[in-house]
């Protein structure tokens, strides 16, 4: 034990020194999915990569193979002066809580998931709210009133994505049906778009003719399904309204490379500060992007609606329903 | 399994060829990293240096050794056999399933001391149960192993999925799925503690007590298949399955048996990241260990000490790979991937590469 302590001393001391040195060093740990999963792990990598383009700062990432690593990668950064270090992921919770206090001066930040220690910043997103927006939408583009969910991997994260959009689309017509699907139970959910087409197909099959994917890469498949039948798609995470034009009614999109832009900003001009950041609609942390791309799909009647359910949501007016505060979904 | 037309001797056999297929593996894998523009030479310091240079790299190689003993011995048992037992992966996913509900119920009243014990019985037996019916399957209906243990290990991921996003899971507050974490008295404490009285610093490296149980069981499993009649009955059954059946064995009860063996110890496996690292039981939490022991069995050809090694050489690639991708960011995990496959090939697939051009040097003295 007080070896450790010694050792914990003895390498803050080593990271206060760095800071000193006003040398400023970002680094990223990603999640097993890996920097290019075109998804939530990429979107962190865009916000850094902005960052570099930006301020020509260099950042070093890592990308994890099994949990076991998870520590090793952020002791690891924290010994070398690294600061802050973004730990993208709600699996790196239990490493963080662990890592933290042995390196009590360097700033670790979460994203997706909270951590609550002094030198940690959590960031979360309102995936609930974006997606009622989503569902909002979905109904009101529908002709048939029937609409689809292609989720993931069936984990509680996907369920909130599914449990929000329902509650939008209820919101919206209460006679709405919607189907729910997961692609599957393993990692390998998330990318397997022939799957994520299939799913699609079936749902297109029982009436629906707008169906949202929260499903990583495995959302391609469905995207194009969807496009294929003349349909309409969502999107998620990202932007996607450019890989079918014209049939991706819109995307809701998470700016986890915001957050990680905004947060390495901060860090380098020494306003970084610890505690639980919420990116919700008001917050611009989740949105349905618009573009030149489905400008023709959203109508004024969609916008409106759109516009309404979201400063209703922002002001309380309309309590979205967070399927993670119970585990549970009050509308299916 | 084939034998060679010509007996060479144990060294040859076990130490020679084994390393050429290697040198042949890694020579390979220089040539492409010289491709992609680093200095394979530096590459390897960084392999070797990351899992023996320092002790909390020498502490991670042998955590991952430790998972692929378990797994290779399992898939090495299955080859005594005659059997090819693909289903480690979701032999070890429920092995972790019956260490998770072990701690979780008994975790407030006992020691780590004497949960441990229970724990590796709750293991082995998940373990060898999920070996259970595709055993028997093959032993009464001849459904084909490979095909069944294939099976066997997606019904585990589903069914674990299933219990650990809605069962186990602690509830609300929780994102991700697992378990929640068993008490810290239960335990079992890392060789890094054990150890550190003695001067060793094996730093926060995970390594834990489950690699002397897998020592243990090495030594306990070529006991059982040289020392033992029902090794023996396996062995026959391996090399000749109707040879064995007219000398009396009964092959059904044996293969039943082999596989309840290999299920348990791929189920033991379980042990070292479930109870000695994560303190929980987390989703896909064997993360490939499973099939990485075909590959450990065949290059350990099967002998409990071989298997020892070539675990050890496949925990310096997954260590020595990490380490790379830290020094090297031009060089992404996929690169591990890369160097493991080539190791694979060269030393399963082609094994018979250099093995006549040995033999031919070899053979004449022995014969």
């Amino acid at each position: 034990m007080i070896r450790s302590t010694l050792f914990a001393a003895a390498v803050s001391a080593l990271a206060a020194g760095g800071a000193f040195a006003a040398e400023f060093k970002p680094a990223i740990v990603y999640d097993l999915g890996g920097r290019n999963d075109k998804s939530f792990n990429e979107s962190a990598y865009t916000g850094a990569a902005k960052f570099k383009e930006d301020t020509g700062v260099e950042f070093r990432d890592f990308e994890i193979q099994n949990d076991s690593q998870r520590e090793q990668a952020l002791s690891r950064f924290a010994r070398q002066g690294f600061s802050p270090i973004i730990s993208v992921g709600f699996s790196h919770e239990g490493a963080v809580s662990k890592v933290a206090p042995q390196f009590p001066d360097t700033q670790f930040v979460i994203v997706d998931s909270v951590v609550d220690l002094p030198n940690v910043s959590s960031i979360v997103f309102k995936e609930h709210e974006g997606s009622y927006l989503a569902g909002v939408a979905a109904v009101l583009a529908s002709e048939t009133k029937k609409v689809g969910f292609v989720g993931g991997m069936d984990i509680a994260l996907i369920r909130k994505f599914a449990c929000g959009y329902v509650q939008g689309a209820k919101a919206t017509d209460p006679k709405a049906e919607i189907f729910q699907n997961m692609t599957g139970t393993t990692g390998a959910a998330w990318a397997d778009p022939v799957r994520g087409g299939e799913l699609a197909k079936s749902q297109m099959a029982r009436g629906a003719d707008v169906v949202y994917h929260a499903a990583g890469g495995t959302g391609e498949g469905v995207l194009q399904a969807v496009a294929d039948a003349g349909k309409l798609g969502i999107g998620v995470d990202k932007n996607q309204n450019d890989l079918h034009p014209g049939h991706v009614l819109t995307s809701m999109v998470k700016r986890v490379d915001t957050a990680v832009y905004d947060t390495f900003k901060q860090a380098q001009a020494g306003e970084w500060r610890p505690g639980l950041k919420v990116f919700g609609l008001a917050e611009d942390g989740v949105a349905l992007a618009m573009d030149e791309n489905n400008q023709a799909l959203i109508t004024e009647e969609i916008a409106a609606a759109i516009a309404a359910a979201r400063e209703g949501v922002i002001s309380g007016e309309i309590q979205v329903h967070d399927y993670m505060s119970d585990s549970a979904c009050p509308v299916q | 399994m084939s034998q060679p037309a010509a007996k060479l001797p144990f060294w040859v056999d076990f130490g020679l060829i084994p390393l050429l297929n290697l040198v042949a593996a890694f020579a390979v894998a220089g040539l492409v990293v010289a491709v992609i523009g680093e200095n394979p030479l530096d590459v390897a310091r960084i392999i070797i240096y990351g899992a023996f240079g320092y002790g909390e790299g020498v502490g991670f190689t042998l955590f991952y050794a430790t998972n692929f003993i378990f797994t290779g011995l399992a898939v090495a048992v299955a080859f005594h056999a005659g059997l090819f037992n693909i289903g480690g992966e979701g032999q070890a996913y429920i092995g972790g399933l019956g260490v998770a509900l072990v701690a979780l119920g008994l975790d407030p009243y006992l020691p780590w001391w004497l949960l441990a014990p229970l724990a590796v019985i709750g293991a082995a037996l998940f373990g060898a149960l999920w070996a259970y019916i595709p055993a028997v399957l093959q032993a009464k209906r001849g459904s084909h192993i490979v095909i069944t243990t294939i099976m066997f290990n997606f019904i585990a991921a589903s069914l674990m999925a299933y219990l650990l996003v809605d069962v186990l899971n602690p509830g609300a507050g929780s994102m991700s799925p697992g378990t929640r974490f068993f008490n810290a008295e239960a335990v079992p404490p890392r060789l890094s503690e054990i150890l550190a009285p003695f001067g060793v610093d094996l730093g926060g490296s995970p390594a834990n007590l489950s690699l002397i149980v897998a020592l243990l069981a090495a030594l306990g499993l070529w006991l059982l298949l040289w020392r033992t009649r029902l090794g023996y009955e396996i062995r026959a059954l391996g090399h000749n399955a109707s040879a064995a059946a007219y000398a009396g064995v009964p092959i059904a009860r044996v293969i039943v048996i082999a596989m309840l063996i290999s299920g348990a110890l791929a189920g033991m496996m379980a042990l070292n990241p479930v109870l000695g690292d994560q303190g929980r039981l987390l989703l896909e939490f064997p993360g490939g260990a499973g099939f990485v022991g075909i590959a450990v069995a065949l290059m350990g050809r099967s002998h409990p000490l071989g298997v020892i090694l070539a675990a050890l050489l496949f925990g310096m690639l997954y260590q020595g790979g990490s380490e790379l991708a830290f020094e090297k960011p031009s060089i992404s995990r996929d690169m591990l991937i890369l160097i493991q496959g080539l190791v694979i090939l060269f030393s399963g697939a082609l094994e018979n590469l250099f093995r006549p051009a040995v033999a031919r040097i070899f053979a004449p003295r022995a014969a």
